[in-house]
C-alpha cells in the first residue's frame, strides 16, 4: 500500500506564472486543427491538446507527462482490484455551476460512445466501473490487478453532468455546451480558420497570464513561419527544421525545444519464411535473413545514427538506443545506440552466411514524420554500403500505414522492412512495449502496431508481468528488462528520438512538452 | 429556352451521377483513412469498432448504394473526420471562397479589360508592349511562388498587410462577407491579387487580341465615318463585340477560380472550400471529397448556363437562332 500526493508542484508553478490578470491577447499558430471540440469526440493529439484548454482530468500530465494531481487532489489504491480517487473540492464549471463525483462516472460512460468517433476513448476507459462513493470520492474497479489506471485516467476529459454529459458534437462545435472547469472558456469555434477562448478568472490551478487565446491552423510550413515572422501569430509549432538554422540569427524570434516520446524506429519481418520484399542478389527467393540475430544487428550497425541526426536532422534529433528517451518511467538504464560500424556489420552478415548480401526494400511514409523520406533513403545508401542492396519507396501516409498495417493477404503487414515512429501517449514504457513488441493477439489487444510480427514468449511474459504489478518500482524493473530483452534481441532498430521545436516572438517561451501538445498555459513571459 | 435548360439540367445529372462514382470508388481503391485517423495506442477492438463506426466494413458496392439512396434524400452522409454532415461542412467553407473568388473576377475585370484595351487600340507604344510583357510574367509564374513571394514583401518586410487567414466580417445586404469591413479587405487583399494574377493577364490578351481585330472591322470604319466620338466608338461599338470571348472565357475561369483555388487559399491559409478539399483528399475524407465534386460540377453546369444566356444579350445572333429551333 502506498499513497500519491503530490498536490503542491503544479499549483505552486501555475500560482507562480498566473501573476495579475491583464489584457493580454495571444495568438498561437497550429501545425494540426482539431476535428471537433467535443473532448470525447476523436482521441488524437490534436483534439486531446486543445481540448485541455476547456477541460480538466482528474490527473494532468505535466510537460514531461509526469502525473500531478488536476480533478483529483490523490489517488491510491485500496486493493488489488480498486482505486480511490478523492476529487478537488470547490472547483466550478465556466457556467458556475459546481463540479462533483457525478461529472466523473458521465464523462466515462460518454467517452468511449460518441457516436460516429473515428477514434474513441474506449481503449481507456475499457473494463473499468466508475462508482461514486460520496461527492468527492470514487472508485474505480477492474477485474484484474490493473498498474497504469492513473496513466488511463488521465486521458479522460471531465465533462458537466448538467451540461456535458448528453449532449451532442454539434452542440460542443457550438459553443452550447463546450463548458468545462478548464483554464479556457469558450468563445467561438471556426473550422478551418480560428478557435477563441478567453481566460477563467476562477481557474482552481491558478489564472492564465492570457486574457485571449486564438488558435489558427496554419497547416503548410512556410504559411506558418510567415504568418508569426509577419507577426500575425504570437508563436507557431512544428517548425521545419531546414528553417531552424535561419531562426536561431533571428533576433526577433525565441525557439523553444525538447525532446519529445516519439521514437523513430524500423521494423522488420520477424515471421515470414519468405518475406515479399527480401530477395536474393538477382531477384530470387531468398529465406528471411532478416529472422537471424546476426542479420539485425548488421542492419543496426551499419546505420550512422550521427549521420542521421547532424546532417538528415540538422542537428534537431538525439539518437536513440531504446523505445523512448531517458527519464521515463520505465526505460532501461543500460541501453546505449548502438555504434556506427559498417566493418562488423559486414562479418555479422558473413557469419550469418549472406556475406554477399542480399535485397531489400525499405517502405515508409513521406508525410508523416520530421524529414521522414529523407531518413529513409539515408537507411537505403548506408545498408547497400555493406550489401545489403536496399531500394527506397516512400509513400504518402494515407497510403503507406494501411498498407504497413494490414495490406498483405488476410489483413497482415505488407512490407519487410519499414521506417516508423511511435509516440507513447501515456508517458512510459508500456505503451511501445504493449503495442509494437507483444506477440500479435487481437483478443487480448497485444502487439496492434506490431508490424514485424516479433513474437518472444519470453519477452511477452515479462511484458505481461509489469502491466499486472501495480508496485511502480517493481513495474519499471519489469518494463525495463523487457525493453532490455527486446533491443538486444534487435525487434526493432531505434534510430533517434525526435525533437520539436517552437517558434515565439521575441519576449516569450514555450515550455516544451514531451506529448508534442502547443498548450496557451506553456506559453510564458522572458 | 426551357428546353434548352431542361436538357442541360438532365445532362447535369448524369455527370454528377457519372462523377460520383468515379470517385467514391477512386478514393476507396488509394486507401481508407482509419490509420489516420486512429490513435496509435488504440487496441484491434478499437480499430474495428471505429471501422464499424463509419461504415467502412461493409462492401463498397453496398457503401455506394447506401450513399445515393441518402443523397435521394439530400444526405450526402457524415465527414470521416469532423463527424459533421459533409455538405454542411462544405456551405461552411463556401463564402470565404466565393468572396475570394468574385473579387479576383473583379480585378481580372477591372484590371484586364481597360489595359487589354489599350494595349489593342496602341500596340506600338512602349507601354502598351509592357503590359504584354508583364502579362507573359503573369501567365508563367507558378502561383505558389508568386503567392510565397508576396508574403515575403507585403506581409514580413514591408509589414503592410497580414500574411495569412481571413480578416473580420461584417454583414451587408444581408451577405456576410470580410470585404466590408477594413480588416477584412487588408487580408482579402493579397490571396485574391494571387488568384487573379493569372485571369488578368488572360483578359489582357483576350481584350488586346479582340481589340485589334475590331478595329479594321466595317462597323467600326462606319461608326467613325459617321463621326461619332471616339469614345462610344470604343466604349460601345467596339468593347461590345469583343466581350464574348471574354465573358465565355471569364465565365469558365470563374468556376475554376471557386472550385480549384487550392494554392491559393493553402498558401494564405485561406478557410475556403479548396482547402477543405485537399485536406479532405490528403486524409482521404471521401464523403466530403464526393459530396464537394458533385456542388462542383453542378456549380459549373449553373455557370455554364448563365454564359449561354449572357450571351443571346449580348449577341443578338444567339437568340434568334434559339428561337428558330
Amino acid at each position: 500500500m502506498f499513497k500519491i500526493k503530490r498536490t503542491l508542484g503544479i499549483l505552486v508553478a501555475t500560482a507562480l506564472l498566473g501573476g495579475p490578470a491583464m489584457a493580454e491577447e495571444l495568438t498561437i499558430g497550429l501545425a494540426s486543427e482539431p476535428t471537433a471540440l467535443d473532448p470525447h469526440f476523436h482521441n488524437l493529439g490534436p483534439n486531446n491538446a486543445m481540448s485541455r484548454h476547456i477541460f480538466d482530468r482528474l490527473i494532468l500530465q505535466d510537460e514531461r507527462q509526469q502525473l500531478v494531481p488536476g480533478l483529483a487532489t490523490e489517488w491510491y489504491p485500496i486493493d488489488d482490484l480498486t482505486w480511490e480517487f478523492k476529487l478537488r473540492q470547490g472547483v466550478t464549471y465556466h457556467d458556475g455551476s459546481p463540479f462533483n463525483a457525478d461529472d466523473i462516472v458521465c464523462s466515462f460512460e460518454r467517452a468511449p460512445n460518441v457516436p460516429n468517433s473515428p477514434s474513441s476513448f474506449g481503449t481507456y476507459t475499457k473494463g473499468k466501473t466508475v462508482v461514486k462513493i460520496d461527492d468527492f470520492t470514487i472508485h474505480i474497479k477492474t477485474a484484474k490487478p490493473y498498474p497504469l489506471m492513473a496513466n488511463d485516467v488521465s486521458t479522460i476529459p471531465i465533462v458537466s453532468s448538467d451540461s456535458g454529459c448528453d449532449a451532442t458534437t454539434e452542440a460542443f462545435n457550438d459553443g452550447s455546451a463546450a463548458i468545462g472547469t478548464g483554464p479556457f472558456k469558450f468563445v467561438s469555434y471556426s473550422p478551418g480558420d480560428s478557435i477563441v477562448m478567453e481566460r477563467n478568472d476562477n481557474y482552481w490551478g491558478g489564472a492564465s497570464i492570457w486574457s485571449k487565446v486564438t488558435f489558427k491552423p496554419l497547416k503548410s510550413g512556410p504559411t506558418r513561419l510567415a504568418a508569426l515572422l509577419a507577426g500575425d501569430v504570437d508563436i507557431i509549432e512544428g517548425v521545419p527544421t531546414t528553417d531552424i538554422t535561419m531562426l536561431t540569427k533571428n533576433a526577433e524570434v525565441s525557439l523553444s525545444q525538447g525532446v519529445s516520446n516519439r521514437v523513430i524506429y524500423l521494423h522488420l519481418d520477424h515471421d515470414r519464411d519468405d518475406s515479399p520484399f527480401v530477395k536474393a542478389n538477382g531477384g530470387g527467393a531468398i529465406d528471411n535473413p532478416l529472422r537471424k540475430l546476426e542479420v539485425r544487428q548488421a542492419i543496426s550497425m551499419a546505420i550512422n545514427r550521427d549521420a542521421i541526426v547532424d546532417q538528415v536532422m540538422e542537428g534537431v534529433a538525439i539518437k536513440a538506443g531504446q523505445l523512448l528517451p531517458e527519464g521515463f518511467f520505465g526505460v532501461s538504464d543500460s541501453l546505449a545506440p548502438v555504434d556506427y560500424d559498417p566493418e562488423g556489420a559486414k562479418a555479422l552478415l558473413a557469419q550469418a552466411g549472406v556475406g554477399d548480401g542480399f535485397e531489400l526494400t525499405i517502405h515508409g511514409p513521406n508525410d508523416r514524420y520530421i524529414n521522414d523520406s529523407k531518413i529513409a533513403e539515408a537507411i537505403g545508401q548506408m545498408l547497400t554500403r555493406i550489401g545489403i542492396k536496399t531500394q527506397v519507396e516512400t509513400m504518402p501516409r494515407s497510403i503507406y500505414f494501411k498498407r504497413a498495417s494490414r495490406g498483405g493477404p488476410d489483413d497482415t503487414p505488407e512490407f519487410s522492412f519499414i521506417l516508423v515512429g511511435w509516440g507513447a501517449g501515456s508517458g512510459e514504457a508500456s505503451s511501445p512495449l504493449k503495442s509494437l513488441i507483444h506477440t500479435y493477439n487481437r483478443d487480448a489487444g497485444f502487439g496492434a502496431s506490431n508490424r514485424g510480427r516479433y513474437s518472444v514468449a519470453a519477452v511477452d511474459a515479462v511484458i505481461e508481468e509489469a502491466l499486472a504489478t501495480v508496485d511502480d518500482e517493481e513495474r519499471a524493473a519489469l518494463l525495463a528488462k523487457a525493453t532490455e530483452m527486446a533491443i538486444n534481441d534487435v525487434a526493432i532498430i531505434p534510430l533517434h528520438y525526435q525533437v520539436n521545436t517552437w517558434a515565439a516572438k521575441k519576449g516569450l517561451k514555450y515550455i516544451a512538452r514531451t506529448d508534442e501538445y502547443t498548450l496557451a498555459i506553456g506559453v510564458i513571459k522572458e | 429556352m426551357t428546353v434548352f435548360i431542361i436538357r442541360r439540367l438532365l445532362q447535369a445529372a448524369l455527370v454528377v451521377l457519372l462523377m460520383s462514382l468515379i470517385v467514391f470508388f477512386g478514393v476507396n481503391v488509394i486507401g481508407d483513412p482509419i490509420d489516420m485517423l486512429i490513435n496509435p495506442e488504440a487496441d484491434q477492438a478499437e480499430i474495428e469498432r471505429a471501422i464499424k463506426a463509419l461504415g467502412l466494413d461493409r462492401p463498397i458496392g453496398e457503401q455506394y448504394l447506401f450513399f445515393l439512396k441518402g443523397v435521394a434524400s439530400g444526405d450526402f452522409g457524415r465527414s470521416f473526420i469532423f463527424g459533421e454532415p459533409a455538405l454542411k461542412l462544405i456551405l461552411h467553407h463556401m463564402p470565404a471562397t466565393v468572396e475570394l473568388a468574385l473579387v479576383a473576377l473583379i480585378m481580372a475585370i477591372l484590371i484586364g479589360i481597360p489595359l487589354g484595351l489599350f494595349a489593342g487600340l496602341y500596340p506600338d507604344n512602349p507601354v502598351a508592349r509592357g503590359i504584354m510583357a508583364g502579362s507573359i510574367l503573369g501567365f508563367s509564374l507558378p502561383t505558389f511562388w508568386v503567392g510565397l513571394m508576396m508574403i515575403i514583401l507585403f506581409a514580413v518586410v514591408l509589414g503592410w498587410l497580414p500574411a495569412t487567414g481571413r480578416g473580420d466580417t461584417a454583414v451587408f445586404l444581408g451577405i456576410k462577407s470580410s470585404a466590408f469591413t477594413r480588416d477584412g479587405l487588408s487580408h482579402l487583399a493579397m490571396p485574391a491579387l494571387n488568384l487573379a494574377l493569372l485571369k488578368i493577364s488572360l483578359v489582357i490578351r483576350l481584350t488586346r487580341a479582340g481589340a485589334r481585330e475590331a478595329m479594321h472591322q466595317d462597323y467600326i470604319k462606319f461608326a467613325r465615318a459617321k463621326g461619332l466620338r471616339t469614345r462610344r466608338v470604343i466604349g460601345v461599338h467596339l468593347l461590345k463585340n469583343i466581350m464574348i470571348p471574354v465573358v465565355t472565357v471569364l465565365g469558365l475561369e470563374f468556376g475554376n477560380l471557386l472550385a480549384f483555388s487550392v494554392v491559393t487559399e493553402s498558401i494564405f491559409a485561406w478557410p475556403g472550400m479548396g482547402k477543405l478539399l485537399i485536406e479532405s483528399l490528403l486524409q482521404l475524407d471521401r464523403p466530403v471529397v464526393v459530396a464537394y465534386l458533385m456542388i462542383i460540377v453542378v456549380v459549373f453546369v449553373i455557370i455554364n448556363l448563365a454564359v449561354d444566356i449572357l450571351y443571346s444579350i449580348l449577341d443578338p445572333r444567339v437568340r434568334l437562332r434559339e428561337q428558330g429551333t
